[in-house]
């Protein structure tokens, strides 16, 4: 058991004070824009609560939440399970270790906006690779104008960029397991499925809760790699949470109802934050 | 400040949640609370309580701005209730 | 079974380098033949794209601004989340999990909801512009990162050596400084490594706080269209240079960064 001391708050401070400089001064500022229709900084109105009740009831809110929730399920669909199994095939030990984990890591240093680059050429029917290979294979692909496959496109992207990442976490929980549970097992001459079920999965809850954590939270605030590539588009077929406040905010200048938005997605981060970090420490605790 | 663009009602509200963290820190080094269990599946604290607490009535306040045409107060007094009650019993 | 498994590490290894070498492939190239048609290597290569991103001026600053705030963002985290990350592996106090959370809830709050005050904010305290306003706006999701990950290195630190230490006379900051970050240098290492790379990837917020002098690599990128079209080659020699620091960097913490990943707490 940890020593309770309060002298510990001292080696905080600077942490919180930083933090809160640049999350509480602005949260507070947000709350305020929220509540008044601000034409300039002199001539503002308090209107209460009415752009709340408008922006809940703007059909924007509604599509892009709704696409925002199934692409971060996808999201977690794919790369979780896909993450698992590359973890799983990554060699234990020689040359092979430290080589693979930089390529792996390669995706995850690429600038946002050049991944959504990257992926405009290539997914280009006449000069890009896997769009010149969907149409030589007789598929009408374009990301462009198809709905379908622009929302496809953004999320081999996202998969693409981000899968490295759970198998990273995945790999270093599978590298946590002594090789005496392994040996164990061969004497038993356990299958391959109960070596996984029974060893592994175990060990990989806690980074595994750390993965879906982070890569739901990220997809919730895709921006750049759907806004290089498609532009959101076509029509709003991937515009996504962050892109539409985004509208708001600067494309449109609208201070009252970007900040409701801003609020209301602040409100959803915060309860789904909590729900993964309870579950965490009650993870840690039982442990 | 001026772009922070205040106004009375909000100035107030912060003010009442700063209040209320000081008066939080107060009753915990006055009369240090214990984690139990309550109605709510899992073990809380206080400070849980307190959060559990005002995120459940800002989803409150949120959901009858959405649904329905009552005046605001009753949001209001019903989250308070709500309040008071996982503050107790949960 | 040993075949099977290398044989997916290949396939997913292609998967993930396949757009890597298509952009590399591109950056050798000449618009017209970019353009022109999908060929699998460069037919004639040339090195004016990158002649253009090392010698113009607009394209070298930026490179440059990047640099400079990213470099500061990692010096601040780091200073700042090193002694947090101590207190939270070491002591119970007054609301310390609540604190946590709250940290947490602004490493996961998203850049955009925070866009419209941090523009007013930093022209208010006259730092637009500036690659330290950058730094800063950085912080609100690199010091929690920071923290969090430090956090699970420190708690890996048996504790009995804090006391040993103690015991012998040494006062904190000299045990802190003398003995303990020497023992959690891989820790540092990987914490930097991340402010640095989500600091280096980042593009909403250090695009929104800058507009000349302080223009960063990113932003400079998605304002390469000019009257003929996208200068794709250029895009793509300015793409791979911004690949280089991460590459080198993750080199020297490669043997720690999958702990990393996993915020210490393997």
């Amino acid at each position: 058991m940890k020593p309770y001391n309060n002298k510990a708050w001292w080696l905080v401070l600077p942490v919180f004070v930083l933090v809160a400089f640049s999350a509480i001064i602005p949260m507070m500022t947000v709350v305020n824009y929220s509540v008044q229709d601000i034409f300039d900084p002199s001539t503002r109105y308090f209107v209460g609560t009415e752009w709340y009740r408008e922006i809940l009831a703007d059909p924007r809110l509604h599509d892009s939440l709704l696409r925002q929730f199934i692409y971060s399920f996808c999201v977690l669909a794919i790369e979780v399970p896909l993450g698992i199994v590359v973890a799983l095939s990554m060699p234990r030990r020689g040359l092979g270790v430290p080589f693979s984990l930089i390529l792996l890591s390669l995706p995850l240093l690429v600038p946002w906006n050049v991944v959504g680059t990257i992926w405009q050429i290539i997914g280009r029917e006449d000069i890009g690779l896997y769009g010149w290979i969907l149409n030589s294979l007789g598929l009408d692909y374009n990301y462009a104008s198809n709905p379908r496959d622009a929302w496809i496109t953004v999320l081999v992207m996202d998969v693409w960029h981000w899968t490295s990442l759970v198998a990273l976490l995945c790999y270093s929980g599978l590298r946590s397991i002594p090789d005496v549970y392994y040996q164990a097992a061969r004497i038993d001459r356990a299958s391959h499925w109960a070596v996984f079920r029974f060893i592994q999965l175990p060990k990989l809850k806690n980074v595994l809760l750390i993965a879906v954590m982070l890569r739901f939270m990220d997809s919730f605030m895709i921006y750049t790699e759907p806004f290089v590539l498609t532009g959101g588009g076509p029509g709003t077929a991937t515009t996504f949470l962050s892109q539409t406040l985004t509208q708001m905010a600067l494309g449109q200048f609208d201070l009252g109802r970007a900040a409701a938005f801003s609020l209301i997605y602040f409100l959803i981060i915060l309860l789904v934050t909590w729900v993964f970090y309870t579950a965490m420490t009650h993870n840690d605790n039982k442990e | 400040m001026g772009w922070m663009a205040w106004t009375l009602p909000t100035a107030l509200f912060f003010a009442g949640i700063a209040l209320l963290l000081v008066a939080m820190t107060v009753w915990q080094t006055v009369s240090p609370g214990r984690e139990r269990k309550g109605f709510l599946p899992l073990t809380t604290s206080r400070g849980d309580r307190l959060f559990i607490g005002l995120l459940a009535s800002a989803y409150g306040h949120l959901l009858v701005l959405a649904l329905t045409d009552w005046p605001l107060w009753v949001a209001t007094a019903i989250c308070a209730t709500g309040m008071a009650i996982i503050m107790k019993w949960g | 079974m040993r075949l099977r498994k290398s044989l997916v590490m290949l396939v997913y290894l292609l998967f993930v380098l396949v757009p890597i070498y298509s952009l590399v492939n591109m950056s050798f190239k000449s618009n017209r033949e970019i353009l022109g048609g999908l060929t699998l290597w460069p037919t004639a290569p040339t090195l004016d794209n990158y002649r253009v991103v090392f010698t113009e001026p607009t394209w070298y600053t930026s490179y440059l601004n990047s640099l400079s705030y990213v470099s500061m963002n990692m010096l601040i985290s780091l200073l700042v989340a090193l002694p947090a990350a101590y207190a939270f592996s070491r002591y119970r106090f007054l609301g310390d999990k609540h604190m946590f959370f709250w940290l947490l809830t602004n490493r996961m709050a998203p850049p955009a909801v925070f866009l419209l005050p941090f523009f007013q904010l930093y022209s208010a305290v006259g730092l637009f512009d500036t690659p330290i306003a950058v730094a800063l706006a950085h912080c609100l999701f690199n010091v929690p990162l920071a923290v969090w990950i430090l956090e699970g290195f420190m708690s890996s630190v048996p504790k009995e050596i804090d006391e040993t230490a103690y015991i012998d006379g040494y006062t904190f900051p000299k045990f802190f400084i003398r003995i303990f970050l020497p023992m959690i240098r891989p820790g540092i290492g990987v914490t930097a490594f991340f402010c640095f790379m989500f600091s280096w990837v980042e593009l909403l917020l250090a695009r929104t706080l800058t507009s000349v002098d302080a223009k960063p690599i990113v932003a400079q990128m998605t304002r390469t269209v000019s009257a003929s079209g996208i200068d794709w080659g250029v895009l793509a020699a300015a793409g791979v240079v911004a690949l280089l620091p991460g590459i080198a960097v993750i080199y020297f913490v490669r043997n720690h960064v999958a702990k990393g990943f996993a915020l210490g707490r393997v």
